[in-house]
């Protein structure tokens, strides 16, 4: 009798079964569906409009614009490309200047017209590199074949003509646009300098070098012995005809360069403005001739690679907004290179503590939620932290012990590579942290038992069984971290990036690796480019050129570990059974 | 209907040579909770012996008990004794590591190691510090013969285990439980996750090893404890019930629950 009225099906709940299947939204979760896929798809097109901007930007940022001289209603011409136009509201007292039947065009308009952008360029003429020209300005327009825009060492862009280009005395026969053999004379003025750069830069470079290190060795012995010892007087008198002939090398130099000076002085080039007015130069202080005019499309896209190429294997010049940004892609790539060197070991052991070895107990899960916690602190914070302890109590007591013949200039008492590394390191730590965990929490517990049985310690289990198992997870974790700090600008201001670094983290000089060096950081030259630089609108496009850079760079690195990553997968983690 | 009496009950195996474990009046508790109750057992050496009984009878965890896997939970308490030819497994002096290499032990789900077939089965030397090829390779070949896989495998010994199917998986593990040349093998329902035909393969496999190993296997298919076991030790609610000869058991059990169990009126 009990049983039956259990087991009897309850007619309420079969009809109210039926009644609901199939017709309920609540139940179906079609509207979450539309709400998920919703969410996914404005992700994508935030993403892909972003990537879209800086490449559009990026990618056209060095094709030769045609260059466009106008002839203004006042009987001046302007030449230049045209960067970009806009429509703007004209000032009243400008409005009132103009011609009536202007006027009236432009209140129809109300009160907007449109004007253009030039970049005129020949700074050194005009002490503006931009104008905006009014359209009502403008008379007429043309693009003759014989304008051309040339990159200069200083001053920015020339925009004009070429009048001249004398060579040794003999000036170059004229041609159209330029002048005939002038690539060739181009060329070797282009030699010179180089050749003249190297000397100073470099063979001028090692003989200081040398010297300073001599130097630097009599003050060591100085200061272990007082001014006065004798093997100070010693080392002085030793250090005598060596330091001779240094200086015999470094006058040599010296006067191999200024006879380089002397003729590199005397092939010249004369260039002159849509105005006629006139300015001479060295040859040699002219980077590129771009006849813009005057481009095949295969000269124009010529003009494009050599300009990446010089994009990605120079130095900058002109505050960053020309030249290259080598020493920046060189900079962040070994930085972030170190950091991952300094957080995989230092995270990974962290959390091998954490979670293989430690009591899981309240103080696990306090120093657990800190860690997470710390992913949230500010990054500036993390620089704060570096500068005051890395840079100033490490470094500088480094440079008590082993480099006090050089204070007070710091050596490792000041932001640097190394400190901007170990910052970035300490700030992606919590990353590299919790994935590992995970990491080492998903090795199946069968495999550790399976290894334990075999009568394997604890540490062997984790060295031969769960480390590997957890080595994709722990990838993971560094790509993360890795992209996060090859990304991060606001601490690198603080321990080490510098706007324009001398010289290179490495070099050819002992130890070859010079970790102390300040740095340059493509995150940091989008920074210096777009916002503090004299000529912002110079910098514009090289803040996406830069900014498409530090993405492709990222993305390389992060491939790199992503390939490595499958890799250890398939061999490790496999088919399951 | 009378309360049920349960007492550590032991009815006279077949003896073997002489006793390889010795339980003795075992208890055990997981916090507050106990799971064994005064178990005592006499396994006979180079027999098998099987452990039955229905789900969370605590066949496993005695299991567990004897190559000291239990450490690894927290909260564990235990009394009595254990012995391994006459050593005291929880005893003060034990080394537990030196322990776990006197047994091997085959787990529920095979559990190859994310590495090359010829290493899963080596392992057990790996971990000794064995570097000697000649031996290792001597090693592979007896232990995956003995497994009664080395022909479905030896082309292919430097492949990754896990591209193995779970039968030749499960072999393959008890390859490696006796490749480190363990006194006595631990079975925790090695068939559980196989197909019937992988199973006949490990029972055939199991019959082969008696004799050179004390096989102590538990499992939850009576035909197997039937088939593959000499002695079976029946288990319930924490408690041995009946240890025997198990021919005896399954024709004619002494307990009643015995019976009720072995007869399928529960568990």
């Amino acid at each position: 009798m009990t049983t039956e009225t259990l087991t009897a099906p309850s007619n309420a709940v079969a009809a109210r079964r039926r009644r609901t299947f199939g017709s309920d939204v609540s139940a179906s979760g079609e509207p979450a569906q539309w709400a998920l896929g919703g969410a996914l798809a404005l992700g994508i097109v935030l993403i892909a409009g972003f990537l879209l901007l800086v490449f559009w930007n990026g990618v056209a940022t060095f094709f030769p614009k045609p260059i466009v001289a106008l002839t203004l209603t006042d009987g001046s011409t302007i030449a230049g490309p045209i960067r970009r136009s806009e429509e703007f509201r004209v000032p009243p007292n400008e409005l009132a200047s103009l011609p009536p039947p202007v006027q009236a065009l432009i209140r129809d308009d109300g009160g907007m017209a449109e004007r253009q952008l030039i970049q005129i360029g020949n700074f050194d003429l005009y002490n503006e590199d931009f104008r905006w020209v009014p359209s009502y300005l403008v008379a007429g327009a043309s693009r003759p074949r014989d304008l051309v825009l040339m990159e200069r060492l200083e001053w920015g862009p020339f925009v004009g003509r070429v009048k001249q280009v004398v060579e040794d005395g003999r000036p170059l026969a004229d041609g159209d646009p330029l002048p005939t053999g002038l690539d060739a004379v181009h060329r070797k003025a282009r030699d010179r300098w180089q050749q003249i750069r190297r000397i100073e830069r470099g063979d001028i470079g090692v003989v200081n070098h040398d010297i300073d290190g001599i130097r630097l060795e009599v003050r060591r012995l100085e200061l272990r012995h007082g001014p006065d010892h004798e093997r100070v007087v010693a080392a002085r008198r030793a250090a005598e005809p060596e330091l001779a002939r240094l200086r015999t090398q470094y006058d040599t130099l010296a006067a191999e360069a200024r006879r380089l000076r002397q003729e590199d002085a005397r092939t010249t080039i004369t260039l002159a403005d849509t105005g006629g007015r006139e300015k001479s130069m060295r040859l040699s202080e002219i980077t590129r001739f771009v006849p813009a005019n005057d481009l095949s499309l295969l000269g124009a896209l010529g003009v494009y690679f050599d300009r990446w190429g010089e994009f990605l294997a120079d130095e900058p010049r002109e505050a960053n907004t020309e030249g290259g940004v080598m020493p920046a892609i060189f900079g962040t790539f070994v930085m972030t290179l170190m950091m991952v060197l300094v957080v995989a070991p230092f995270g990974v052991l962290t959390a091998l503590y954490l979670r293989e070895y430690a009591r899981q107990g309240r103080i696990v899960a306090i120093v657990r939620i800190s860690v997470n916690n710390l992913a949230g602190v500010p990054s500036i914070v993390y620089g704060v932290f570096g500068v005051g302890f890395f840079a100033y109590l490490v470094g500088g007591s480094i440079d008590q012990w082993f480099y006090a013949e050089r204070l007070p200039s710091p050596t490792f008492g000041t932001g640097g590579i190394l400190w901007a590394s170990l910052t970035l390191a300490l700030l992606t730590v919590p990353v590299v942290i919790v994935a590992t965990e995970e990491a080492l929490s998903a090795v199946p517990r069968s495999v550790r038992e399976g290894s334990l049985a075999c009568g394997a310690s604890k540490w062997q289990t984790i060295k031969y069984i769960v480390l590997p198992r957890a080595l994709p997870g722990i990838m993971t974790g560094l790509i993360l971290a890795m992209a996060r700090g090859a990304g991060e600008v606001a601490p690198l201001m603080l321990v080490g990036v510098v706007k324009l670094a001398p010289e290179l983290p490495m070099d050819g000089f002992f130890p070859f690796i010079h970790l102390e060096r300040s740095f340059m950081h493509l995150g940091f030259h989008i920074y210096d480019v777009g916002f503090q630089s004299r000529n912002s609108e110079a910098g514009k496009p090289m803040v996406f050129v830069t900014t498409m850079l530090l993405i492709g760079l990222i993305f390389v690195m992060n491939l790199a570990a992503i390939v490595i990553r499958n890799r250890l997968k398939r061999k490790f983690v496999g088919a399951q059974f | 209907m009378n309360a049920p009496t349960f007492g550590p009950t032991s009815y006279h195996p077949t003896k073997g040579e002489r006793t390889s474990l010795e339980i003795k009046d075992f208890n055990l508790w997981y916090g507050a909770a106990q799971a064994l109750f005064d178990v005592a057992m006499d396994v006979q050496v180079g027999m098998v012996t099987a452990l039955i009984g229905p789900s969370g009878c605590g066949k496993s965890t005695l299991l567990r008990s004897m190559n000291r896997m239990n450490d690894l939970i927290d909260n564990l308490r235990i009394n009595g004794a254990i012995r391994l030819e006459g050593d005291d497994i929880y005893g003060p002096a034990i080394d537990v590591i030196g322990l776990r290499k006197r047994m091997g032990m085959v787990f529920q789900k095979p559990n190859p190691f994310p590495m090359s077939i010829a290493e899963n089965v080596v392992y057990p030397l790996r971990v000794d510090g064995v570097t000697d090829r000649a031996l290792l390779e001597q090693t592979v070949e007896r232990s995956l013969k003995a497994a009664a896989l080395w022909d479905e495998v030896k082309g292919r010994l430097k492949e990754n285990a896990l591209g193995l199917s779970g039968g030749q998986q499960q072999r393959l593990c008890i390859a490696r439980a006796v490749a480190g040349d363990p006194e006595v093998l631990l079975m925790d329902e090695p068939c559980s996750a196989l197909d019937p035909i992988a199973t006949a393969k490990i029972e055939e496999l199991i019959d082969e090893l008696r004799g050179n190993y004390t096989i102590i296997i538990v499992t939850h298919n009576m035909q197997q404890a039937a088939r593959v076991s000499q002695n079976t030790a029946f288990m319930y609610l924490g408690r041995l019930i009946e240890y025997g000869d198990t021919k005896r058991m399954f024709t004619n059990p002494i307990e009643a629950r015995t019976q009720d169990y072995i007869t399928g009126r529960f568990g």
